[in-house]
C-alpha cells in the first residue's frame, strides 16, 4: 500500500480542548472517579477481589495448570515414551526416559522409566498437552503450585501421577470418556463447576 | 534552665516516636487507600479477634524490615553506603524541630513545639528539608551501579528544580504575614483570614512542588522500580531500603504540616479560636484541630497518588521550569506589590 492510497485511513488523535489543556478539569475528574471507588469498597462493599483462602477462585474449564500424567483403566502410566510432547516443549523443561515395555503390556513396545518436568521452567503453554497422541500428559486446573526448594518443584512421574489421581475425579481426562461415577466421588464437592 | 533542657528532651523523645509510629500507620493507611481506589480490600491478616481490620500490619512490615537479609553488594563504597539512608532519615527528622504542633508563647506553662520561637522557622525547614537531597545523591554514587547513579542524578535534578517553586512559593505568605516564624504566621491568619484565601497560585504551587519533594505520584520517579529500573536505591534492602522508604514518608508529614500551617489556618477554625486563648484545654484542642488538617491532607496526597499517572521526565522538567517557576515569580512579584501598596497606605 502505497502512503497516498486514497483507502488509506489516516486518524488523528482527538484535539485537546482548553480545558485539557489546562490539566487542571481532568484531574478533578480523576480524583472524583476514584473517590468514588473508595466510597463503593469502603461503604458499598464493590471490592471485586477474592479472599483467597477463605475463597478459592475457580479457574476457566480451559486453565493451565500442573501438569498431570493419566492413568488408562488398568492404572497403569498412559504414555508410550514417543518424545513428542519433549519435542514440542519450547521450553526443553520435560525429561524422558522410555525403556521398552513389559511382556504383559501388549498394547505398546515402550513406557516411560522416569518421567520428569521441571515445573519452574514450564511456561503453561500447552504444547505438551497438543503434541500427546495417546492424551497421556494433561495440564490441570491447579494453580496454588508451591514448593519450599527449586528441587521441590521438579516433578517426578510418581508425583505426575498422584497428581493424577488427586484431580481425576475433578476434572475427567479431556479426550476420553471420564471415570464412572461412584457414590463416594459423587458427593464431593466439585471446584469445576 | 535545666528544666528546659529536660522538657525538650522528653518532647524530641515523643516526637521522633510518634512520628515513627504515625509513619508506620501511615503506610497501613496508604496501602487501604491504594486498595479502596483499585476496588481492592487491602491488608486485612495481620490482626485478631481484638485488633481488627489487619491493624497489626504495621507492625508485621517493621518486623519482616528488620527480619530480612541486609545484603550489602561487595561493590559499593561501604562507609558512604551506610551513610545515605541515615542522612535521607535524619534530615526528614529534624525538620520536626520547629514544626509547631500547637500553640506556642512565651507565657504558657507547655510548649507544643521542640524548639519554641525560632524566628527563620521556614527557613529552617528549607534547609533540613534540603539535605534530603545528599541521600539520594550519595545513595546512587556509592551504589557503583550505573542505573542506581542515574536514579540518583535524576532524583536529585528533580528535588533540585522543585526546591525553587517550593520556595518562591511561601514567600507571598511570609510577605504578608511578616515573619517567617510559624506560629506568627498563624497567629496572623486567625486575625485575619486563611493563606489559601490571600494566596491561591501559592498554594497551587506549594501543593504541586510538595508533590514532587516528597517523590509522590505524579513525581514519583525516583521510585519507579519497573518502569526506570529502580532508581538511586536499586541496591539497598531490608532496613536500608526502609529507612528511605520512612524519610520519605516524614516529608509528607511536614509537607503536609507545612500547608495546614501556612494555607489551612493551622490550628485556627473561625469563631471558635483565636490566639489569645492560652488555657491549656483550647490549647490541647488546636492541637486536635491541626492534627486533624494534617490528616486530612495527608489522604488528599495518598488519593491524588492512587489517581494520576505519572509525569514523564522532560514533561516534569518543563513542569518545573517553564510553568511553575515562571508563575511563582509572577505570584511573588504581585504579592509584594499589593503588601507595600497596602503598608503604604496605612
Ligand atoms: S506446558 Fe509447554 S512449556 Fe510446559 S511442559 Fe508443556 S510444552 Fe513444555
Ligand atoms: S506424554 Fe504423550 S507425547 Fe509425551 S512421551 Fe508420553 S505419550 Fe509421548
Amino acid at each position: 500500500m502505497r502512503p497516498d492510497d486514497p483507502k488509506l485511513k489516516k486518524l488523528e488523535p482527538p484535539r485537546l480542548t482548553f480545558g485539557d489543556r489546562m490539566y487542571l478539569p481532568q484531574i478533578a475528574a480523576g480524583l472524583l472517579l476514584t473517590a468514588k471507588h473508595m466510597a463503593g469498597v469502603a461503604f458499598g462493599n464493590k471490592a471485586i477481589t477474592v479472599q483467597y483462602p477463605e475463597e478459592q477462585h475457580v479457574p476457566s474449564p480451559n486453565y493451565r495448570g500442573v501438569h498431570r500424567l493419566n492413568k488408562d483403566d488398568q492404572g497403569r502410566v498412559k504414555c508410550v515414551a514417543c518424545m513428542l510432547c519433549a519435542t514440542a516443549c519450547p521450553a526443553h523443561c520435560i525429561d524422558i526416559v522410555g525403556t521398552t515395555a513389559p511382556d504383559t503390556w501388549p498394547d505398546r513396545e515402550k513406557y516411560p522409566a522416569s518421567f520428569v518436568i521441571d515445573e519452574l521452567r514450564c511456561i503453561y503453554c500447552g504444547m505438551c498437552e497438543e503434541a500427546c497422541p495417546v492424551d497421556a500428559i494433561e495440564l490441570t486446573g491447579l494453580y496454588d503450585l508451591t514448593g519450599l526448594t527449586r528441587e521441590q518443584m521438579i516433578f517426578d512421574k510418581t508425583k505426575l501421577l498422584s497428581v493424577y489421581d488427586a484431580t481425576r475425579d475433578a476434572e475427567p481426562m479431556r479426550y476420553t470418556a471420564p471415570p464412572p461415577k461412584t457414590a463416594a466421588t459423587e458427593a464431593l464437592p466439585s471446584p469445576i463447576s | 534552665m535545666p528544666w528546659e533542657l529536660i522538657g525538650t528532651l522528653v518532647k524530641i523523645l515523643l516526637v521522633v516516636n510518634i512520628a515513627m509510629g504515625v509513619v508506620a500507620y501511615l503506610i497501613y493507611i496508604e496501602r487501604k487507600v491504594a486498595a479502596y481506589a483499585q476496588d481492592r480490600i487491602g491488608p486485612n491478616r495481620a490482626g485478631s479477634p481484638i485488633v481488627p481490620f489487619g491493624l497489626l500490619q504495621p507492625i508485621a512490615d517493621g518486623a519482616k524490615m528488620l527480619l530480612k537479609e541486609d545484603v550489602i553488594p561487595g561493590y559499593v563504597s561501604r562507609p558512604v553506603y551506610i551513610l545515605a539512608p541515615l542522612i535521607a532519615i535524619v534530615a526528614a527528622i529534624i525538620g520536626f524541630a520547629v514544626v509547631p504542633f500547637g500553640p506556642v508563647g512565651p507565657d504558657q506553662w507547655m510548649n507544643f513545639q521542640i524548639a519554641p520561637n525560632v524566628n527563620i522557622g521556614i527557613l529552617y525547614v528549607f534547609a533540613v528539608g534540603s539535605l534530603a537531597v545528599y541521600g539520594v545523591i550519595l545513595a546512587g554514587w556509592a551504589s557503583n551501579n550505573k542505573y542506581a547513579f542515574l536514579g540518583g542524578l535524576r532524583s536529585s535534578a528533580q528535588l533540585i528544580s522543585y526546591e525553587i517553586p517550593l520556595g518562591m512559593s511561601i514567600l507571598g505568605m511570609v510577605l504578608i504575614a511578616g515573619s517567617m516564624d510559624l506560629s506568627t504566621i498563624i497567629n496572623w491568619q486567625s486575625r485575619h483570614t486563611w493563606g489559601i484565601v490571600v494566596q491561591p497560585l501559592g498554594f497551587l504551587l506549594f501543593l504541586v512542588s510538595g508533590f514532587a519533594e516528597t517523590n509522590r505520584l505524579p513525581f514519583d520517579l525516583p521510585e519507579s522500580e519497573q518502569e526506570l529500573v529502580g532508581g538511586f536505591h536499586t541496591e539497598y534492602s531490608a532496613m536500608k531500603f526502609g529507612m528511605f522508604f520512612l524519610g520519605e514518608y516524614l516529608h509528607v508529614i511536614t509537607v503536609s504540616y507545612l500547608i495546614a500551617i501556612l494555607f489551612l489556618g493551622g490550628w485556627h477554625i473561625p469563631f471558635l479560636t483565636s490566639p489569645e486563648q492560652t488555657w491549656w484545654p483550647t490549647s490541647l484542642l488546636k492541637m486536635v484541630i491541626l492534627m486533624s488538617k494534617v490528616m486530612a491532607m495527608i489522604l488528599i496526597i495518598m488519593w491524588v497518588r492512587w489517581t494520576l499517572p505519572r509525569f514523564r521526565y522532560d514533561q516534569l522538567m518543563d513542569l518545573a521550569w517553564k510553568s511553575m517557576i515562571p508563575l511563582s515569580i509572577v505570584n511573588l512579584v504581585a504579592t509584594s506589590g499589593i503588601v507595600q501598596l497596602i503598608y503604604s497606605a496605612s
